[in-house]
C-alpha cells in the first residue's frame, strides 16, 4: 500500500498570528510554525495502516523553508520519505493554486500515477477552510471521502465512518481513494527518541514547481482567484465583569442576562 | 438582472434558515435563484419564495445525495455553465464548503469560505471574513470566473421578499466519477427539540467541570430556549455526542449569547466560539483563560450557579 499524507506548516496559534503589511498575506517568517495540529492524526492513520501490512507512508508539504520543520515531525513519528514542495513564487497561493501544486506532488511523489491512498486533515489550523481534500480530490479524479472519525483498509477498498450534521454516517469507497481525518480518528504517537535519531537518514526530496511541470504564472499572489483587499485586527474584548459566587452567584447571572434583554 | 445561485440547506425539503439568510444576502448581487437537490422540493419551494427567489431549480435523482458532496457540485456546474451568476451562495458548514471547493476547480472559480458578510463592492463581490480565531477581520473579493462565497450561518437578519419561485427541474447526468463514495448507511441523530447549534441565538455548553452530568447545562439551556454544546474533553469521555462539539475540530458557532459552563477555554475551543456576541461563563478557577473572553464571568460551582440561574430566568420568563 502506497500512501502519500499531506501535511500542511502552520503558524502556531498560541502566538500572535498576523498578516504582511506590503501584501496582505499570512505571516509566515515572522511568527514560530509547526505541523498543523490535525495533520499529525493523518499522519498517525498513515503509519497504523502501513504497520498493520506492507506499505510505505510519504509525506508532502507546500510552503516556505521552515516548512521542512513539519515534513521532518513526520517523519520523526514514522513516516518512510518527505517531499518539501518550495519555491519563491508559491507565496500567496490561495486554496485553488495550492491544491493544484498538491495534485501535481501527491501523483509525482507515487511515481506519476495516483497512490492508492491519500491522507489529509479534515483542515488546517490556519486557513481553517476545509477545502483542500475536496479541490485535490476533484483534480486527480478519486473518490473523495471525508472527515473520518473511523477508517477501515482492506485490499480492494475502504469505509470509514464520519459524524454528519444530521447523521452518523458510513461510507464505502475503492482505491485509490483520498481521505481526510478528524481529530476522533485516532491518538497521535509522540516521536521516540529512536523515532528521532532515524528520521535523521530518511530521505527529503525538495522540489520547485518546475519539477512538478506546473507553470510559475499559475500560482502565487498575482495568479490567485480570490484577493485579500483589507485586514484589520478586531479591538480586544473589553474585560469583563467577573463575579465571585457567594451563594448569589446564579441571581447575578440571570440579572446580567435580564440586562442585556436575553430574557 | 443578473441570477445569484443559493444552494438550498434542507432535510426532505425542510429549509434550514441558514437559506433564508443566503437569500436575503443574495438579493444584494443580483436575483436569486435558490437551487434545490434531493427530496421534498415542492415543501421548500414555499420558503424559498418567501425569502426571495425568482427560480427555484430543483435535482431530484436519489443519485444526488447517495454520494459524498461529489454530484452537487456538478449539479451546480452545471447551473452556473447555464446561468452565468454573478455569485454562488452555499451555506458554510463541513459539506457546502467542499462543494464550494469542487466548483472552484470545475469552474476555474474563486472560493471564499467562512465568509460572515457579502456586499456588491466596486469591485464585484466583496467579503468579510472573521480569521484566526476571531482576532482579525478580513475584507476580500474573487477576481477569476463566478463568486463562489460559503457563508456562515448567523451571519444577516433575514428579511422575507416574496418573489416567484418558479421551479424548473435541472437535466444532469450525475458522473460515475462522481459516484464513487457511497453513503452505505445513515443513522439521523436523536431528535432534542433544541435548537440547531449552528443556528441558535443562544447556546450553553458543558466541559469536563460537568464531570459526566449534563442536567444543569441541559436544563439552563431549556430555560433560556438555548442548543447545547460541549468541549472536546466532554466528547472524549463520552458525556456528550460529537455532532455537539464547539470549537476547531467542532462546530464554529456565532451566537448572541455563548454560555460556557466548566470550560477552561483552550485555543481550539476558542476557535470555535470566540466571535460569539456576548460571552459568559461559570468556572471555579478565577485563572481559567476562558475569564480573558467573558463579558460577564461568575467563579464558582456550576452544580449551584447554573440550576439558580436556571431558576431566576424561569422566574424573570414567568
Ligand atoms: C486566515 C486565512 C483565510 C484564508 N481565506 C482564503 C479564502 O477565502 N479563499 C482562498 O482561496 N484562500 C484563502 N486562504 C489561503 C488558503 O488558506 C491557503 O491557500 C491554504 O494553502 C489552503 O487552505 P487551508 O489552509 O485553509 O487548507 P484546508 O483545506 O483547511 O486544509 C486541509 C488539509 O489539506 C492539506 N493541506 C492544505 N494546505 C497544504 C499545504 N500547503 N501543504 C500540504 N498539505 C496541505 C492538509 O492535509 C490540511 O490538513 C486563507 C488563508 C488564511 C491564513
Ligand atoms: C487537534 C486538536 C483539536 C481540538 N479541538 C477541540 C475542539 O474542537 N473543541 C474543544 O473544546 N477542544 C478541542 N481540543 C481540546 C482542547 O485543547 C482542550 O483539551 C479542551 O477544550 C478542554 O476541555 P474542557 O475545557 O472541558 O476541559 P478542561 O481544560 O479540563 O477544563 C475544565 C474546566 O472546568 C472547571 N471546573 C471543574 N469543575 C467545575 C465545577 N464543578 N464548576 C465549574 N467549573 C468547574 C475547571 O476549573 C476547568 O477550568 C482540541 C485539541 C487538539 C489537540
Amino acid at each position: 500500500m502506497n500512501i502519500v499524507v499531506c501535511v500542511k506548516y502552520v503558524p502556531d496559534a498560541q502566538a500572535d498570528r498576523t498578516f504582511n503589511e506590503a501584501d496582505n498575506t499570512t505571516d509566515r517568517d515572522g511568527v514560530e510554525g509547526l505541523l498543523s495540529e490535525i495533520d499529525e492524526y493523518a499522519v498517525e492513520e498513515a503509519l497504523k495502516i502501513a504497520e498493520s501490512g506492507e506499505g510505505e507512508v510519504t509525506v508532502v508539504t507546500v510552503g516556505p523553508e521552515q516548512a521542512l520543520d513539519a515534513v521532518k515531525k513526520a517523519l520523526q513519528m514514522g513516516a518512510d520519505k518527505g517531499v518539501h514542495v518550495s519555491d519563491e513564487a508559491i507565496h500567496g497561493s490561495d486554496a485553488a493554486a495550492t491544491s493544484l501544486i498538491l495534485a501535481e506532488a501527491v501523483k509525482k511523489a507515487a511515481g506519476g500515477e495516483n497512490p492508492d491512498l491519500v491522507l489529509m486533515g479534515m483542515s488546517s489550523t490556519d486557513g481553517v477552510m476545509g477545502v483542500v481534500p475536496a479541490m485535490v480530490a476533484e483534480r486527480l479524479g478519486l473518490p473523495q471521502v471525508t472527515y473520518a472519525s473511523e477508517l477501515t483498509v482492506d485490499g480492494q477498498g475502504l469505509k470509514i465512518r464520519r459524524d454528519g450534521d444530521a447523521a452518523s454516517e458510513t461510507i464505502e469507497s475503492s482505491l485509490p481513494a483520498l481521505v481526510s481525518v478528524t481529530d476522533q480518528i485516532n491518538e497521535p504517537r509522540y516521536p521516540s527518541f529512536k523515532g528521532i535519531m532515524a528520521a535523521k537518514k530518511k530521505p527529503v526530496e525538495t522540489w520547485t514547481l518546475a519539477d512538478l511541470g506546473v507553470d510559475a504564472g499559475q500560482v502565487g499572489l498575482d495568479a490567485a482567484w480570490t484577493t485579500v483587499t483589507s485586514f484589520a485586527k478586531r479591538p480586544p474584548r473589553e474585560q469583563g465583569q467577573i463575579v465571585t459566587d457567594e451563594g448569589d452567584g446564579g441571581a447575578k447571572l440571570a440579572e446580567f442576562l435580564s440586562a442585556q434583554k436575553f430574557l | 438582472m443578473a441570477e445569484v445561485l443559493v444552494l438550498v440547506d434542507h432535510v426532505d425539503g425542510k429549509v434550514r434558515k441558514s437559506t433564508a439568510e443566503l437569500l436575503t444576502i443574495a438579493r444584494r448581487l443580483g436575483e436569486p435563484s435558490a437551487v434545490h437537490i434531493g427530496p421534498g422540493a415542492e415543501t421548500a419551494q414555499v420558503t424559498l419564495a418567501k425569502y426571495g427567489a425568482e427560480k427555484v431549480y430543483t435535482f431530484d435523482a436519489p443519485e444526488a445525495l447517495e454520494y459524498l458532496v461529489a454530484p452537487q457540485a456538478e449539479v451546480l456546474a452545471a447551473l452556473v455553465e447555464k446561468t452565468s451568476p454573478v455569485a454562488v451562495l452555499i451555506p458554510s458548514n463541513s459539506a457546502g464548503k467542499e462543494i464550494a471547493g469542487r466548483l472552484g476547480i470545475k469552474t476555474n472559480s474563486g472560493v471564499i469560505t467562512d465568509a460572515v458578510d457579502v456586499t456588491a463592492g466596486g469591485e464585484g463581490v466583496e467579503t468579510t471574513q472573521s480569521v484566526f480565531a476571531g482576532s482579525y477581520t478580513v475584507k476580500a473579493t474573487v477576481n477569476q470566473g463566478t463568486a463562489i462565497v460559503a457563508v456562515k450561518p448567523n451571519s444577516v437578519a433575514i428579511e422575507a421578499a416574496p418573489a416567484a419561485g418558479t421551479v424548473e427541474a435541472v437535466d444532469v447526468t450525475v458522473s460515475d466519477a462522481a459516484k464513487a463514495a457511497k453513503i452505505v448507511e445513515s443513522k439521523p441523530k436523536e431528535a432534542t427539540g433544541r435548537p440547531e447549534l449552528t443556528e441558535a441565538a443562544i447556546v450553553v455548553s458543558g466541559g469536563r467541570g460537568t464531570g459526566g452530568d449534563f442536567g444543569p447545562v441541559e436544563e439552563f439551556a431549556d430555560s433560556l430556549g438555548a442548543a447545547v454544546g460541549a468541549s472536546r474533553a466532554a466528547v472524549d469521555a463520552g458525556w456528550y455526542p460529537h455532532s455537539n462539539q464547539v470549537g476547531q475540530t467542532g462546530k464554529q458557532v456565532s451566537p448572541q449569547l455563548y454560555v460556557a459552563a466548566g470550560i477552561s477555554g483552550a485555543i481550539q475551543h476558542r476557535a470555535g466560539m470566540q466571535t460569539s456576541k456576548t460571552i459568559v461563563a461559570v468556572n471555579k478557577d478565577e485563572e481559567a483563560p476562558i475569564f480573558e473572553l467573558v463579558d460577564f464571568g461568575v467563579v464558582g460551582d456550576l452544580f449551584t450557579v447554573l440550576p439558580q440561574a436556571t431558576e431566576a430566568v424561569k422566574k424573570a420568563k414567568g
